[in-house]
């Protein structure tokens, strides 16, 4: 009894957070779209400018935009890599550039105590602006890559994803890792880089997230001259839509390791997918809850076959992948491929009982708030929102949007969506 | 905001107010650590006891990191599973962790659920029904979680051998999640005995970060902890490392694509260091190495001589032992593990040659200053600070003057500390020679649709 009146207590005070935590969004004078949140109690800022530049726009150079992204502050304006990293180290700042599949983003935390925040500014928006890409930098940069793309190849796990990938993507843009493949990445040039950079870190391609101890004219005026120092440019291309396989598929790749990788799934949602919460609810209950998961329970709990076992699904602009995986003994694998499998297809069969949807509700609800409890995560939700452009009250409607879940809905939409006679799976290890 | 800019401007400074922290012992010995901060409206509560891999006889390492696996097996009133279950039905986040010196438990829960996580930690350190069914799954569990951390990652391999082969005597010799052959034989009784061994209030700490009252903290943790019996516990026997007498090398072959070299130099911690301040000391020549992207390892040996695609340095302040100064790179294309070796010591010696100039000092200070407030953001990293120190025997306000304590560092203590303490003769290296991988072209795809079931 005890539990429930807690429950209606906490509600009463999620909402007081929501107002605290109110997304404002404006467009500034150059196209780029902001999104500002004002938190006070740390004299701190997460600043991150966002661009449509993720690998899939590579076309077939694959790895061009992680290697553009991350040589932004080897060189801008006057000032070399020594020279930035100085800059913002001098002030205390924390800086980082990359590029995932979908976006490119620079991040910034830093003070907000005016001449540190100022010089750390400056130096972003000369980044920004002004990168080089100077032919020193880049052989050394484009040298580090391939030595990471080598390292990869030591990971059964990492091997076990690049098969799993192309399987459910093939030729689409979503087939590829971001940081490329040994043999495109070599093929790059600083000019490659510098086409790419002006053909895409547009102010009308780019968004811009603050999130921090700014007040609204100080937000205003920082958003203004970060997206006056790019320029305008066209509209990009529409990302294809997402073939389903038409049949399933199984693939083993030997690898000298102790423990085999299994990997099953299937194209799976997008961010505006009219399926999303149905799904999301429902995988939290076959895979996505951890210790109380389906998948931990049957794989790890009952039988002790693997020490994680989980399934999710990752939404992109398109169809992102659902995934189910698992790492077991060699010997084991078939074993716990069966375990897998037979896990979902009585998830699918038969739904979730009423008792694990009150529970998984119970579980996303009542720990809502710990989504954003820092200003790192609030800033990486907004960002989140603003990139995929959903409705500014995603938050807001985001629990009543699970508790509207139901168990046939779910079962709906998981046997609309996941058909395990067309999984592919990919296994790496070794006999 | 205005004093942040005096100080990060000003070497020499004494912090002002830090944010509180509240302190109680209860009679049974447990002690309470509160530090209220109210961004949001949650509470992380973590309870640490004081034994790790660094409390283990030989034959059964690994019993702390199983132990910590078991307490989520259940009590006679809350049977397996139902711990797990309450916590996410409240909309709770939950894990553990073991390390060298300490295995921790934490809850993160909307701040009015604090009483829910105390119930189920107190039941826990005194009534857990250890079960040898349970075992016998868990065990396999631990051997899967052995062979992804360490039996197929060829560096975490390395590491693993490279610290058997650094300590003659010292515990931190072992990994902590143990020997293959420990983790096949030890029985349900040597677990029982370990639990009974360790956990009781008067070894535990319990610590509290979020919007909460320090007074209501206090007497939640009294209803639920307070009837728990202390138990004798015996204090774990030193076990010293016997002075190193010459510098130690080892080869690793496995199958891996690049080559990898670690160095580890003997260190005191800050709580063996003689003198409190040699700690602090090598702790800023760590970050004078590598704190960031403008340090010496990134900006000389990865982007000036280009010898490594990356290289790191980092130096183990917070233990209960003395342990290493690490150094690890990879070269880059046409360099080899030898000729990062010696550049690696290159900079060693130039830092017992050399002052680092104020500018350079001043810059990890800045750092440093501007990560307190950063890590401020963060409970939970709030309530592992003070949670660790209380544990490997320093005490919490240890985490209030860390600030301070660096700042007083000069560039004459820094060369001091690099003389006394990087030798060669206290010097060890593994070399990772990687080994063919069988080539990984994918052997069949086996098309056609596969049943439903």
């Amino acid at each position: 009894m005890r539990i429930k009146v807690l429950l209606i207590f906490f509600l009463t005070f999620s909402s007081s957070l929501w107002a605290a935590a109110k997304i404002e969004h404006w467009q500034t004078e150059h196209g780029s779209r902001v999104y500002y949140v004002h938190t006070q109690n740390l004299p701190l800022v997460d600043i991150t400018v966002g661009f449509d530049a993720g690998s899939i726009r590579d076309g077939d150079k694959h790895g061009l935009a992680a290697l553009t992204a991350a040589m932004l502050d080897t060189g801008a304006g006057r000032w070399n890599a020594d020279d930035i990293a100085k800059r913002f180290e001098s002030v205390g700042a924390q800086f980082g550039s990359s590029a995932s599949v979908e976006m490119a983003s620079l991040s910034l935390r830093s003070l907000t105590e005016k001449p540190l925040f100022d010089k750390a500014v400056t130096t972003l928006k000369t980044i920004l602006s002004q990168p080089t890409f100077n032919p020193v930098d880049f052989q050394r940069e484009q040298k580090r890559t391939l030595a990471a793309l080598k390292h990869r190849e030591e990971s059964p796990g990492a091997v076990a994803n690049l098969a799993f990938m192309k399987a459910l993507y093939h030729d689409h843009p979503y087939a590829y890792p971001s940081l490329g493949y040994r043999e495109t990445v070599a093929q790059l040039t600083p000019q490659d880089l510098r086409d790419f950079y002006q053909r895409y870190y547009l102010a009308n391609n780019a968004i811009i997230v603050i999130v921090g101890d700014l007040n609204r004219s100080q937000a205003q005026q920082l958003a203004s001259s970060l997206s006056a120092a790019l320029p305008t440019g066209q509209k990009l291309e529409p990302i294809p839509d997402v073939p389903m396989p038409k049949i399933g598929s199984m693939q083993h790749i030997p690898f000298p390791s102790t423990q085999t990788h299994i990997l099953a799934g299937l194209p799976g949602s997008a961010r505006k997918d009219p399926d999303y919460f149905p799904l999301y609810v429902g995988n939290h209950i076959l895979g996505g809850s951890g210790l109380v998961s389906r998948l931990f329970k049957e794989v790890r709990e009952k039988r002790g076959l693997a020490y994680s076992a989980y399934s999710y699904f990752s939404p992109m602009a398109r169809k992102g992948p659902f995934i189910m995986g698992l790492q077991t003994r060699n010997d084991q694998t078939q074993k716990a491929l069966q375990v897998m499998k037979n896990t979902l297809s009585d998830f699918i069969r038969n739904g979730p009982s009423e008792e694990e949807l009150i529970a998984a509700k119970k579980n996303i609800t009542g720990g809502f708030v710990m989504r954003f409890d820092t200003n790192r995560k609030l800033s990486q939700y907004v960002t989140m929102i603003g990139f995929y452009q959903l409705p500014l009250n995603y938050l807001e409607t985001f629990q009543d949007r699970v508790n509207a879940v139901t168990t046939e809905a779910i079962k709906d939409a998981f046997s609309r969506r996941i058909n395990p006679a067309l999984l592919q799976i990919v296994t790496v290890g070794g006999q | 905001m205005r004093l942040l800019l005096l100080l990060l401007l000003c070497p020499f400074f004494v912090q002002a107010a830090q944010p509180e922290v509240y302190e109680k012992t209860l009679d049974n010995g447990l002690k309470i650590l509160v530090k209220p901060d109210r961004r949001s409206p949650v509470a992380v509560s973590q309870v640490w006891y004081k034994v790790g891999a660094s409390y283990e006889p030989g034959g059964i390492t690994d019993i702390s990191h199983m132990l910590e696996h078991m307490m989520f097996k259940g009590t006679h009133k809350h049977p397996a599973g139902e711990f797990s279950r309450i916590i996410a039905e409240n909309g709770g986040r939950e894990n553990a962790f073991t390390g060298r010196d300490y295995t921790a438990y934490f809850q993160t829960l909307e701040k009015s659920r604090l009483a829910i996580s105390f119930e189920l930690e107190a039941d826990r350190m005194r009534h857990l029904n250890l079960l040898d069914a349970e075992l016998q799954k868990e065990r396999e569990v631990v051997t899967e979680e052995r062979r992804m951390r360490t039996d197929d990652k060829p560096r975490a391999k390395t590491h693993e051998h490279f610290m058997a082969m650094a300590f003659s005597n010292s515990p931190y010799k072992n990994p902590i999640i143990g020997w293959p052959s420990d983790i096949a034989h030890y029985t349900i009784d040597d677990l029982k005995a370990w639990y009974h061994k360790w956990y009781a209030p008067n070894n535990a700490t319990l610590v509290v970060v979020g919007d909460v009252d320090p007074d209501a903290v206090f007497k939640l943790a009294e209803k639920h902890f307070a009837p728990l019996k202390p138990s004798k516990i015996k204090p774990v026997k030193p076990q010293t490392e016997v002075e190193q007498l010459g510098p130690r090398k080892m080869t690793i072959k496995l199958p891996a694509k690049l080559p990898y070299v670690m160095l580890g130099y003997k260190t005191p911690s800050l709580k063996t260091a003689q003198q409190e301040w040699e700690a602090y000391a090598l702790e800023v020549l760590a970050a004078i190495l590598d704190g960031g992207n403008s340090a010496r390892l990134s900006s000389r040996l990865v982007r000036g001589q280009q010898l490594a695609v990356s290289a790191g340095a980092g130096y183990d302040l917070y233990a209960r032992m003395s342990s290493l100064f690490m150094l690890d790179a990879t070269p880059s294309v046409g360099k080899t593990v030898f000729d990062l070796e010696y550049a690696l010591k290159e900079q060693i010696y130039q830092l017992q040659r050399e002052l680092v100039s104020d500018e350079e000092l001043q810059r990890v200070k800045a750092q440093v200053l501007a990560n307190n407030i950063y890590e401020k953001d963060s409970n939970f990293y709030q309530a592992m600070q003070l949670g660790m120190l209380e544990t490997i025997g320093l005490n919490w306000q240890k985490a209030d003057e860390y600030v301070k304590k660096i700042q007083h560092i000069t560039p004459e203590q820094i060369r001091q500390v690099a003389r006394k303490y990087l030798i060669e003769d206290h010097l060890s290296i593994a070399y990772l020679d990687p080994q063919p991988i069988k080539h990984s072209t994918p052997s069949r795809k086996v098309a056609g649709g596969h049943h439903a079931h």
